[in-house]
């Protein structure tokens, strides 16, 4: 019962907020729709024992992306009413192709609670087992037959972060005191970079 | 009352459905684009794990993960590409976007 109720809770917040995400005049107020959206899609998963991937979804799209979209959003200096100029325009076509979607979704997953099709199971080394927890689990699986995947998840991220800096990044002018001349900085001395003063007292340093 | 894999199956359909809706209807606005695309990743995810939890294959977590990482670097880039289109014309509006006319 207390499943049920936590499920109607994760998954009614979860879709009124997507529902606000889209609908909000303001980008600063969808972001903060689509951090409490995926909040409550962590628990929904928590609620069916995928702990590791909820948390996940917590530490990286509320910590990581939506902090990022949030920054993007304020350093933008946009129009925002300008921009839903096309929102009426677009509201009937849109909508169309929502229902269509959603009529064939709501279709497939009628299909497959009539019965559904027999997959051939994978073998037993990846099924949960009830003595191990989740993270336990996945981490057997990911540090070993799927290693490969691990790695290429790396890679992508390093492109992904390597892709952003190249992108964004303006060097600043030659001459310019921000531009970082590494050879001048690597040969600095002590001597000629500190002097050493005994001032008087009462009397300043003279520079 | 027991809930089973058709009703996260019923929340991942609509997700992706609004994650579809709100691309159409903010067709300018291309930050509220990527985050509908992150709604529609969001609607993969859920139905991931929940093949995955109620099938007792957690290769299908595995994968749900391998998204996660998709999707935050898709988001990365795609930010970067909008600071930088910004700095050069000043808007982000997606109807301007045809310099390659194509």
């Amino acid at each position: 019962m207390i499943q049920a109720l936590a499920f109607y809770l994760f998954a009614g917040v979860v879709i009124a907020s997507a529902v606000m995400v889209i609908m909000s005049r303001n980008p600063v107020h969808s972001v903060l729709w689509l951090i409490l959206a995926f909040f409550n899609a962590a628990g929904l998963m928590v609620l069916v024992g995928a702990e590791f991937i909820a948390m996940l979804l917590v530490i990286v799209y509320v910590g990581a992306v939506a902090v990022l979209f949030l920054f993007v959003v304020m350093m933008l200096d946009i129009d925002f009413a300008a921009m839903r100029a096309g929102f009426i325009k677009n509201f009937p076509l849109g909508i169309a192709i929502a229902l269509v979607l959603l009529a064939e979704l709501g279709l497939g997953i009628g299909a497959y609670g009539a019965g559904g099709v027999e997959l051939g199971s994978a073998d037993g080394a990846a099924a949960a087992s009830a003595t191990t927890s989740n993270i336990e689990a996945i981490g057997a699986l990911l540090y070993g037959r799927y290693i490969l995947l691990f790695e290429i998840a790396g890679i992508i991220l390093l492109v992904a972060m390597i892709g952003a800096i190249v992108l964004t990044f303006q060097a600043p002018p030659p001459g310019s005191r921000a531009q970082q001349d590494i050879g001048k900085q690597i040969s600095r001395r002590p001597e000629e970079a500190t002097q050493m003063k005994n001032p008087e007292v009462g009397k300043g340093v003279e520079l | 009352m027991t809930i089973g894999i058709e009703h996260y199956l019923v929340v991942g359909a609509i997700l992706f459905v609004l994650g579809v809706l709100g691309i159409f209807l903010n067709r300018k606005n291309v930050i509220v684009i990527l985050m509908a695309v992150e709604l529609i990743l969001l609607a993969v995810n859920i139905n991931l794990v929940a093949f995955s939890a109620f099938k007792g294959d957690l290769v299908g977590q595995v994968f749900a993960m391998m998204v996660l990482t998709v999707a935050a670097a898709e988001a990365a880039i795609g930010l970067a590409i909008l600071v930088i289109y910004f700095r050069g014309r000043g808007t982000i509006a997606v109807d301007d976007v045809n310099r390659m006319k194509g």
